[in-house]
């Protein structure tokens, strides 16, 4: 069992997946880190920003549209990635877990 | 709550933990001759007979130690989703942050939105490993490659101090508003609360708390989404409607539009910012609920319903504070000297009664008080799995106890943590507790969070750097609070703070990440170069889930 984590660990395919699968990581959370951050410091250095209404006839500021904005990115970016990993990543993984057992009959 | 400085927090979780400061001391006399409420207390005992009648079913399919603590794995992806909501939407955020948008407007949505950015975090650095790695609880993933002995003790010692104070504050936040919503006396309130949550935990296990949690979290989505809608009924669907209304009602006026609490300071808010998101990385009975599903694939699945659900639930307590400005706030019924009664955070409650009458308002009670039975049942059985699992069979028994011992211990274990979370609720009432979620929350991102991620993504982790710097983590947060703000002046009555900010995670957490890294790096054992051999196996692992416990037999 340990011989085949290694060869898993060291096979080119496996590898590149795991390249993938890590960009993919690093980029949705940077996005929500730095939307999430951002967020707050607006509100600690400039809140006025976010106090502008949106229009001349309306009470609603910037604000909401930006808070519900940040909730349903938040959603979209699980969805992207539970999408990419539970189809993509998952079959590709198995189909080389599969070779390397076979490989080792 | 128009005192600058970024208090917000502290009272969306807290001030429903301490209604009587809250409320500006309003409270005792209001609580003290509150009519029993029969519709309430009615409905709340047919959720305690259901509740009951599961722990019954789920004890007799408790049978393996993995029926206990994760219930067989045999909890599917949606089901997961909704527990994992449930777990987040305790009493606190329904009955605080629609309070909080209640008197402050804008400043809710921004507590709401903390709430919620922790969650894709969860998502992608956490899930799917932590169900591959690990079995019953988060230590198991940590302790894959390192030190059983020492890196167990720790996490279960984090695990402790978090279900602790979280319990705590649970406990003085159940027995106040139980005393209001339903007339009954606080320590009667605290002792059903205590009860029930034991036989839940300690008969039914995984499988009854799970399903307890499922269940109060569909009827708190359906009574939130029914208020929500006669709400939006009441200003003809219209959010222009509702938000000038609310401008018109509200004192603030157009304030109650824009972020108000937190421009006075921006390292208090930066290090909210971390304890809510990595705080929430970190809560050791949230982590747990990934070992009930079957696979990675479900985890993963689990956090996109779970994360969608609660960021529905907080739209839905936006609208309901919006529309109790409106709709509660200009009603003589519902205020005492020109103040909410019973404080702000019986917002929603009264709005149940405003807008839909008294069966409604009997409905919403009951599913409060069920909402705190479940989240206090979800801590009660992590802090048991931590002294049963982690403590006493891999610590003091060294992995070689029969699994009917490890269940009786945890067991015990469960009755234990009730006596002392009853004890301990009493001890605190009237008292000022807020503190105590903000700090389990700030232990959380400080050593549960830094030795979990660390264990999975950095080879170079040892046992010697997580438990230096894990124990830094614990003991620079336990000490910046009680030296900070809110219990070096507020409850300690100390005139200046010794150190100047109300939240001390960002501070404690950086201390923990920086030791640990620096103590790893210097770690030149024969054990540390072992370990650092054997991540390779462990990321294999924790990616293909080979060798991964499977679900049961479900």
């Amino acid at each position: 069992m340990n011989d085949l984590y290694q060869r898993i660990f060291a096979d080119p395919e496996f590898q590149a997946l795991q390249r993938r699968r890590s960009r993919l990581i690093w980029m949705l959370s940077t996005i929500m880190l730095v939307t999430y951050f951002g967020f707050i410091l607006v509100i600690a250095f400039a809140p006025e920003f976010f106090a502008a209404p949106l229009g001349a006839d309306t009470v609603i500021t910037r604000g909401i549209p930006i808070g519900v904005g940040i909730i349903l990115l938040g959603l979209a970016l699980t969805g992207i990635y539970v999408h990419r990993a539970n189809g993509e990543f998952d079959t590709t993984t198995a189909d080389i877990v599969q070779r390397l057992r076979d490989d080792s009959r | 709550m128009s005192r600058a400085g970024p208090l917000f927090v502290t009272i969306a979780w807290a001030s429903w933990a301490d209604p009587v400061r809250a409320a500006g001391g309003g409270l005792p006399e209001v609580a003290a001759d509150a009519p029993l409420n029969l519709p309430a207390i009615g409905m709340f005992l047919v959720f305690v007979v259901a509740t009951l009648v599961i722990t019954w079913w789920a004890a007799n399919r408790t049978r393996t130690a993995s029926d206990y603590y994760a219930a067989g794995g045999g909890i599917s992806g949606g089901q997961n989703g909704l527990a994992i909501a449930g777990d987040f939407m305790s009493a606190a955020s329904f009955l605080g942050v629609s309070g909080l948008v209640y008197s402050s407007g804008y400043d809710g949505l921004i507590y709401s939105i903390g709430g919620l950015a922790g969650w894709p975090l969860v998502l992608f650095l956490l899930a799917e490993r932590l169900r591959n790695l690990g079995r019953y609880t988060f230590a198991d993933a940590v302790s894959y490659r390192l030190g059983i002995l020492p890196v167990r003790t720790l996490a279960a010692c984090g695990t402790l101090v978090v279900v602790l104070l979280y319990l705590i504050g649970q406990m003085v936040g159940a027995g106040t508003l139980i005393q209001v919503l339903f007339g009954l006396p606080y320590e009667a309130a605290v002792i059903l609360v205590g009860v029930l949550m034991v036989l839940y935990v300690s008969f039914g296990g995984m499988i009854a708390t799970t399903w307890v949690q499922i269940i109060k979290a569909a009827l708190l989505l359906f009574g939130s989404t029914v208020l929500a809608l006669v709400v939006m009924y009441r200003f003809g669907f219209s959010f222009e409607r509702m938000f000038s209304e609310a401008v018109a009602a509200h004192p603030k006026g157009m304030a109650v539009m824009a972020p108000g609490g937190l421009v006075s300071d921006p390292v208090s808010a930066l290090s909210l910012g971390v304890a809510l998101l990595f705080g929430t990385a970190g809560l050791p009975h949230v982590l747990m609920r990934f070992f009930t599903v079957p696979d990675a694939r479900a985890a993963r699945k689990s956090v996109f319903i779970a994360t969608g659900l609660i960021g529905y639930f907080y739209l839905l307590t936006v609208i309901m504070g919006f529309g109790a400005i409106v709709i509660v706030s200009q009603d003589a019924r519902f205020l005492v000297d020109g103040a909410l009664r019973g404080g702000n955070n019986m917002a929603a409650i009264h709005l149940a009664q405003a807008s839909a009458g008294d069966l409604f308002l009997g409905f919403i009670s009951a599913v409060a008080f069920a909402t705190i039975l479940a989240v206090v049942s979800g801590l009660t059985l992590s802090g048991a799995s931590a002294i049963s699992h982690d403590l006493y069979a891999s610590v003091i028994r060294r992995g070689d106890a029969p699994e009917g011992d490890v269940m009786r211990i945890s067991r015990v274990a469960s009755v234990v943590l009730g006596v002392l979370a009853v004890a301990l609720g009493m001890a605190f009432e009237g008292q000022n507790v807020a503190f105590m979620v903000l700090l389990a929350f700030a232990v959380a991102a400080s050593v549960n969070f830094p030795i979990l991620i660390l264990s999975m993504y950095w080879r170079r982790l040892t046992t010697r750097g997580a438990v230096v710097g894990g124990a830094t983590g614990l003991l620079s947060a336990v000490v910046l609070m009680v030296l900070g703000p809110t219990v070096w002046v507020e409850v300690l009555g100390n005139a200046e703070p010794v150190f100047p900010y109300r939240y001390p995670a960002l501070f404690s957490m950086l201390a923990a990440f920086a030791v640990t890294a620096v103590v790893s790096l210097t770690d030149r054992s024969a054990r540390a170069r072992a370990e650092m051999a054997a991540f390779e196996a462990q990321y294999v692992r924790a990616i293909t889930g080979m060798g991964a416990a499977a679900a049961a037999r479900h």
